[in-house]
């Protein structure tokens, strides 16, 4: 669809029901966006409308609510689809999020197709979604091996060619990491990968949300993304995987819907993508993530990475001058996307979080689900500020002012 | 008001603890990890005719986790062991002096947890 809008913070705000509230009598100012987005009322309202008009059990029955909800399930993998370039709805399997993605193609792919002495190549960057579900395999003999980072945040590429040795199977790694903000060259790594024989995982939980991805493109194995990131409702996931891959993959969860004949001892399984949604799916989720994707579109991804770009500079400039912050990841007009972590000296983050909170601004501490980046980085936890299509540059301005009054705090 | 928990009490144990350091020749030493921001604190103790006579915390957190060690390690040395490991969760919380959320409860309960398993130890030694 054609970008028809003016990006305008102001119109898209009113969009946001949380955005008018306050917080400790004080007007919230959102700056966790990569926990989770926020919701525009196009959103809300597409679920409850589902539920005053068509709720009923996909893929069931065949009157006419039924036809409806099973339309708008199946729509709903369309859109997704067709948002992330992919060939259509049989490369789309809905799950409940990024690392839920992640755990089907570990035992759905790597647990039949991987034996001992095989390699999966990460990097030191990654979310625990992208690291526990591997660990896993260990105990069949599968290596796991990490890529180093340099000092300013990015893959260290020599390192990443030195260990892309022909025992890795897979590369698995994430597009935009959830604490340095790092845009990763996914379509090089990519080719990189494909070139060593290796399967392509990429962990699209943050970009995903704020640029425009195209799975053709970066030619792919697999994708994954949250639904909740992405102004879709908690509890919606996608799983991307190229059709000739998934096709030959065992079932995730066993079950209903997933089957095409069940025999007393025996089944067989139903098409691409159903074959992996066991159960009653989740149609709220779907209409959710459908009517999220619409927003999105009709705003226009790169009006909103434009946008999630310019914030990004004017704060990591901001935020410098705040007396004793240090600031991860890539700095010097080097590409990123728009999530900062940050230290105060001697401060906690927590503590930075909880007087921050005083003021209505929310944003994350702790480790990010990163521990072993918060390790390399020689920290054991860090405070996040990260922005999205909602977020203002007065909003960054009560940050730097907010980080200020901690330091008094501390004095 | 969350600026609330940060009074003069908690600041001062906080920059200054008194109770901060490695404890040479402990009879137990307890690990907690708060799995919300990946803090790791250590408490070690030396016991003496089932009495606790030193009681040191090691490791870094935010204000609120390191001043409750720190309090708490303060109260209960020449405490038995026996009390240390029957504390009461909520009397130690009272004496913190200040209201917690969920969230910020598990990091004035890291030192607290390490504590009563470290007395656990000794108590199963014997």
């Amino acid at each position: 669809m054609q970008s028809v809008s003016m990006f305008s913070v102001k119109k898209i705000r009113a969009d946001f029901p949380i955005l008018q509230k306050k917080v400790n009598r004080q007007q919230l100012i959102f700056l966790d966006s990569t926990s989770t987005s926020q919701k525009p009322k196009q959103v809300l309202q597409a679920i409850n409308e589902y539920y005053e008009n068509y709720n009923a059990n996909p893929h069931r029955s065949l009157y006419k609510l039924c036809e409806k909800a099973t339309e708008l399930y199946e729509n709903a993998h369309e859109d997704a689809a067709k948002f992330i370039g992919a060939h259509g709805k049989a490369e789309i399997v809905f799950v409940r999020n990024t690392n839920e993605a992640i755990n089907l193609v570990m035992y759905s792919w790597a647990m039949n197709n991987l034996k001992a002495g095989d390699e999966i190549l990460l990097t030191l960057m990654e979310h625990h979604a992208n690291i526990v579900p591997w660990q896993f395999l260990q105990k069949f003999g599968v290596k796991l091996k990490f890529v180093k980072l340099d000092d300013s945040g990015t893959l260290d590429m020599d390192d990443f060619e030195q260990q892309l040795t022909k025992e890795v199977k897979l590369v698995s790694l994430t597009h935009c990491s959830n604490v340095l903000g790092t845009i990763n060259d996914v379509e090089k790594l990519s080719k990189l990968a494909h070139d060593n024989g290796s399967l392509f995982l990429v962990d699209a939980a943050q970009s995903v949300p704020h640029m425009t991805v195209d799975v053709k493109k970066i030619d792919c194995d697999f994708l994954a993304f949250s639904g909740h990131k992405m102004l879709g409702p908690m509890n919606i996931g996608v799983l991307y995987g190229k059709s000739e891959i998934l096709g030959k993959m065992e079932p995730f969860m066993r079950g209903s819907d997933m089957i095409k004949e069940v025999k007393l001892t025996e089944s067989s399984w139903n098409d691409l993508p159903w074959k992996f949604e066991a159960g009653t799916p989740n149609v709220e989720g779907a209409v959710g993530l459908s009517a999220a994707i619409d927003y999105l579109t009709k705003i226009g991804m790169e009006e909103i990475q434009k946008h999630e770009g310019r914030l990004t500079e004017y704060a990591l400039e901001k935020l410098s001058t705040v007396d004793g912050i240090t600031i991860y990841g890539p700095q010097n007009g080097i590409k990123r996307g728009g999530i900062i972590s940050f230290n105060l000296k001697g401060i906690h983050s927590h503590d930075v979080a909880q007087i921050l909170d005083d003021f209505g601004i929310a944003i994350r501490s702790g480790h990010h689900c990163a521990m072993p980046l918060m390790k390399y980085l020689g920290i054991q936890s860090a405070a996040r500020a990260s922005f999205y299509l909602y977020t203002t540059k007065d909003e960054i301005d009560a940050l730097a002012n907010g980080l200020q009054k901690v330091n008094q705090v501390f004095k | 008001m969350s600026l609330d928990l940060y009074g003069e009490n908690i600041l001062e144990h906080f920059k200054n603890p008194v109770n901060r350091g490695i404890l040479e020749n402990a009879d137990a030493t307890a690990f907690e990890v708060n799995p919300l921001c990946g803090d790791e604190l250590g408490v070690r103790i030396k016991v003496n005719n089932g009495y606790i006579v030193d009681a040191r915390f090691f490791g870094t957190g935010c204000a609120i986790s390191q001043a409750a060690v720190d309090i708490l390690l303060e109260q209960i040395k020449s405490r038995s062991v026996q009390d240390a490991a029957v504390l009461d969760k909520d009397k130690f919380l009272k004496t913190l002096g200040i209201e917690l959320s969920a969230l910020r409860l598990r990091c004035a309960l890291l030192g607290f947890k390490a504590l009563k398993i470290a007395a656990l130890k000794i108590l199963s030694q014997r």
